[in-house]
């Protein structure tokens, strides 16, 4: 637990404290990307010049330790889900989810021994983008309702 | 400059044009010390082995990262690093070879032809062979 985390009633200060600090969390989203398949390709969309996450403040990145968030993009073997796990327990907290696509969301068109059904039987899933593979504006939507969720989270208040 | 602050510097008049300066390092030391003060303070706080366990894209660290190298490899290295140099040369020789003509054009060959006795050199003690 943190210093002042859920130590607090609630009132108007630590109301306000606690919505500047959603408002500084849902402005600097950075996701850590896990590109499985071609739901990663609309991923890079999101992030390049046309739709550029980047004025949302998402910037990808490459490890763990500086991310917020994972956006779990693809169809999940089994065989991966270690990996995802593994990289999901690294990353520093406060950390989120979404579970883009409908591979990742349910299993998607894979009904089978190899597929996981849905990237939420091993780690907590925040927002499902559905989509087959989501257009960035699906994804971009995703981080909205991310940011909406984050917005109502409470930080130094029980 | 305030009145107050003009007490502390009537005496050393060479040193006001740092002012600024210094009231920049002051705020810049402060930000960040005010800034990591409310990190510690919000941030939530709950290590666990996993989370601090070394980053290898998801998989289980195989060894130590302290593993032993063959010396080999710093040869082969520091050969990189030669021609590497080299082709760092070239590009820009190669940009303007039309403006340099036939001066350039020599002293390029000289250039490539003294690289490449080192070359030699290092093929004929081995420094290529592996195993």
């Amino acid at each position: 637990m943190g210093v002042v985390e859920g130590k607090f009633n609630d009132n108007f200060i630590t109301s306000k404290v606690d919505s500047l600090v959603a408002w500084a969390r849902k402005s600097a989203l950075w996701p850590m990307t896990f590109g499985l398949a071609c739901c990663a390709i609309e991923m890079m969309a999101s992030g390049a010049a046309r739709y550029d996450f980047d004025r949302f403040g998402v910037i990808f990145r490459a490890t763990p330790r500086q991310s917020d968030v994972i956006i779990v993009a693809g169809t999940v073997t089994h065989k991966m889900g270690s990996a995802i796990r593994k990289v999901y327990d690294q990353m520093p907290e406060p950390r989120w989810v979404i579970a883009m696509g409908n591979c990742a969301t349910c299993g998607g068109p894979y009904p089978n021994y190899a597929v996981m059904q849905g990237v939420d039987e091993i780690i907590p899933v925040d927002v499902y983008v559905p989509g087959c593979p989501p257009r960035p504006e699906s994804l971009m939507w995703g981080v909205m309702q991310l940011q909406k969720k984050i917005e109502q989270e409470k930080f130094i208040r029980k | 400059m305030p009145e107050f602050l003009s007490v502390f510097f009537r005496d050393y008049q060479f040193i006001n044009g740092y002012l600024p300066i210094f009231i920049f390092v002051v705020f810049a030391f402060a930000f960040a010390g005010v800034t990591l003060l409310v990190a510690l303070l919000i941030r939530p706080n709950n290590p666990d082995p996993e989370k601090l366990s070394a980053y290898e894209c998801g998989s289980p660290p195989l060894m130590e990262a302290n593993e032993r190298f063959s010396v080999r490899f710093y040869l082969l290295g520091i050969l990189f690093l030669l021609f590497d140099v080299e082709a760092m040369f070239l590009f820009p020789w190669a940009v303007k070879y039309d403006a340099l003509g036939l001066f350039g054009f020599v002293e390029m060959m000289l250039f490539i032809l003294v690289l490449l006795v080192g070359y030699f050199y290092a093929w004929k003690k081995g420094a290529l062979e592996w195993a």
